[in-house]
């Protein structure tokens, strides 16, 4: 090697080293503060992560409670949205994908997904006060919270359906509608199949972000203090709970809160866990 | 342009017999991407159980022409094709003729394998269950027998509970052609079906098809000048959307008639 192509190396080997430590700076920065943000949790949340979280319900200030009515409040809520917001969404992400996704008005329907996607959750909680609320005597109730989370659910499992069906290889409709078979089986028998563990992935990830969410039930199940499992009354969230009760300065309200906040976490986090299994499984037949 | 000769009975392996009935007439067929106008205004005979073999350079519209015979290019918009292309005599160009006759009697395997997901078994059943009604010990014979006819049977008989994806490539061609065997179709179109595949599974691919042409009509689109004159009994050669020759495969790869099929075959272009 002539001492220029040697001086080329070195300058080249230091310029590497320099990039690699900014590049693992960066990505210890960003580990640091969500190591942080879940030790906080984790420390602050395990003390009364316990038996009595799931058994007993939410108790005036200084006393010994649980979280029980606004974990089932959320698992209603959170249900009764995904069962209305994802065949909705999938309905709609198959008619994208498959019939009229191509013309003019498919173009307009993913745009206005797109928007809808991206509004603002509380904007979604205000229409939902205005248009159904309102209109029902001003009554808040589990179907109104149900609602507005299905208004999250509606525009992700439209995008993801439209997407996972739009992978599926073209030669697959191709070769199901050369057997004769009409397109609607196809779709229904074929391509759902194939695509079926991306539309999960879809639908959990947007269970995982309703689980989370606060604002859109502020003005429409707008919680409750009891137990209750009448879903035309009002209902209670646990981040509707944790909102209440997180800067309230009674202790055991604030324990309860940081218990919560664990909760939704951990449950997010298994979700994602599945959703990550179920594409990476997805990927692997797809190969 | 001059319509291309078919000069099958003069080259036939025994020139003595008969021309082979005609499974398959295009007449004035012309097709359009559009306003691309992408095949010529071809006549093309397709003999029975014989081995047609379609090649040109990419983008000659030899698949294109392919795609004709089982209407799959009506999944698109702005596809249109005119003329006829009698089947067994009937047009199947006419919007009369129904789609599920057509593709049960036209079965068709693409380049690129893919199987459904699901099991082996249910891969070849798929089909037959939309056309008939079948018991389990019918329809278990007549999946047998498909995934006999496409020489997987041995490989699989063991795991048809396992998933179509699970197989190798060339299997999965092989299952896709056991699928679509197993509607007992008359004609089989074959687009570029060993193109994804190593030498190995092709050569498999090319022994059936030689297999399949006791039971099938068999078009195949290859770009493989070597392939078509192993597999075929006659080629048609197309450039520009322009049928330039057909006649039997013999002829058109020792003695072509047109000095643009020569410098094909011999490479000078394409």
């Amino acid at each position: 090697m002539s001492t220029l192509s040697i001086s080329l190396y070195q300058r080249r080997r230091i310029i590497n080293a320099l990039a690699i430590t900014l590049a693992c700076a960066a990505a210890l920065f960003g580990l640091l503060f969500l190591g942080w943000i879940l030790w906080t949790l984790l420390a602050k949340g395990i003390t009364h992560f316990n038996l009595a979280l799931l058994t007993q319900d939410q108790p005036p200030p200084m006393e010994a409670g649980g979280l029980r009515n606004a974990i089932i409040g959320s698992v209603l809520m959170c249900g009764m949205g995904v069962l209305v917001g994802a065949p909705l969404g999938i309905a709609a992400g198959t008619w994208l994908a498959e019939v009229g996704g191509h013309s003019r008005l498919g173009t307009v329907v993913r745009f206005v997904n797109d928007i809808l996607m991206s509004a603002p959750s509380i904007v979604l909680g205000l229409f939902v006060y205005a248009a159904f609320v309102m209109n029902t005597g001003g009554k808040f109730s589990a179907i109104a919270g149900a609602l507005s989370l299905a208004f999250i659910v509606l525009p992700v499992v439209v995008r993801t359906t439209d997407e996972m069906l739009r992978l599926v290889p073209i030669q697959m409709r191709e070769a199901a509608l050369s057997l004769g078979v009409p397109q609607w089986k196809v779709t229904m028998q074929v391509l759902y199949r194939s695509a079926l563990p991306g539309i999960v992935t879809g639908i959990l990830l947007a269970l995982a972000r309703i689980a989370g969410e606060t604002a859109p039930l502020l003005f429409t199940a707008f919680g409750n203090e009891f137990f209750s499992l009448k879903i035309t009354g009002a209902m209670s969230a646990v981040p509707l709970v944790m909102y209440k009760f997180a800067g309230s300065g009674f202790e055991n309200w604030e324990h309860l809160a940081w218990a919560g906040a664990l909760l939704i976490t951990l449950f997010v986090l298994a979700i994602s866990l599945i959703a990550r299994f179920l594409l990476l499984r997805n990927r692997a037949s797809h190969d | 342009m001059n319509h291309a000769p078919f000069v099958a009975a003069q080259a036939l392996p025994d020139a003595t017999s008969p021309a082979p009935p005609l499974k398959i007439s295009a007449r004035n067929l012309n097709f359009w991407y559009d306003k691309f106008h992408a095949v010529k205004d071809i006549h093309l005979d397709i003999p029975e159980k014989h081995v047609t073999a379609l090649i040109g350079p990419s983008g000659c519209g030899k698949s294109t022409l392919l795609r004709v015979f089982n209407r799959i290019y009506a999944l698109y918009p702005k596809l249109e094709a005119k003329g006829e292309v009698l089947l067994d005599g009937e047009n199947i160009l006419d919007p009369a003729y129904p789609m599920n006759r057509l593709r049960s009697k036209v079965g068709m395997v693409f380049q690129k394998p893919v199987p459904f997901p699901m099991t082996i078994f249910e891969n070849v059943a798929y089909g037959i269950r939309h056309h008939e009604r079948l018991n389990k010990a019918d329809m278990d014979t007549r999946v047998e027998q498909a995934l006999r006819q496409a020489a997987l049977w041995d490989e699989v008989k063991d795991k048809l509970k396992d998933s179509g994806l699970s197989l190798s490539g060339g299997q999965q061609q092989r299952l896709c052609i056991a699928r679509a065997v197993a509607l007992k179709p008359d004609v089989l179109l074959l687009d570029e079906p060993t193109s994804a595949l190593d030498p190995i599974s092709t050569s498999r691919i090319e022994q059936l098809v030689e297999e399949l042409k006791q039971d099938f009509t068999i078009m195949i689109v290859t770009h493989n000048m070597q392939q078509a004159a192993r597999v075929s009994d006659y080629t048609a050669f197309m450039y520009m959307g322009d049928l330039i020759e057909h006649g039997a495969t013999g002829q058109i790869f020792s003695n072509p008639v047109k000095q643009q099929t020569e410098d094909y075959i011999t490479g000078r272009f394409g």
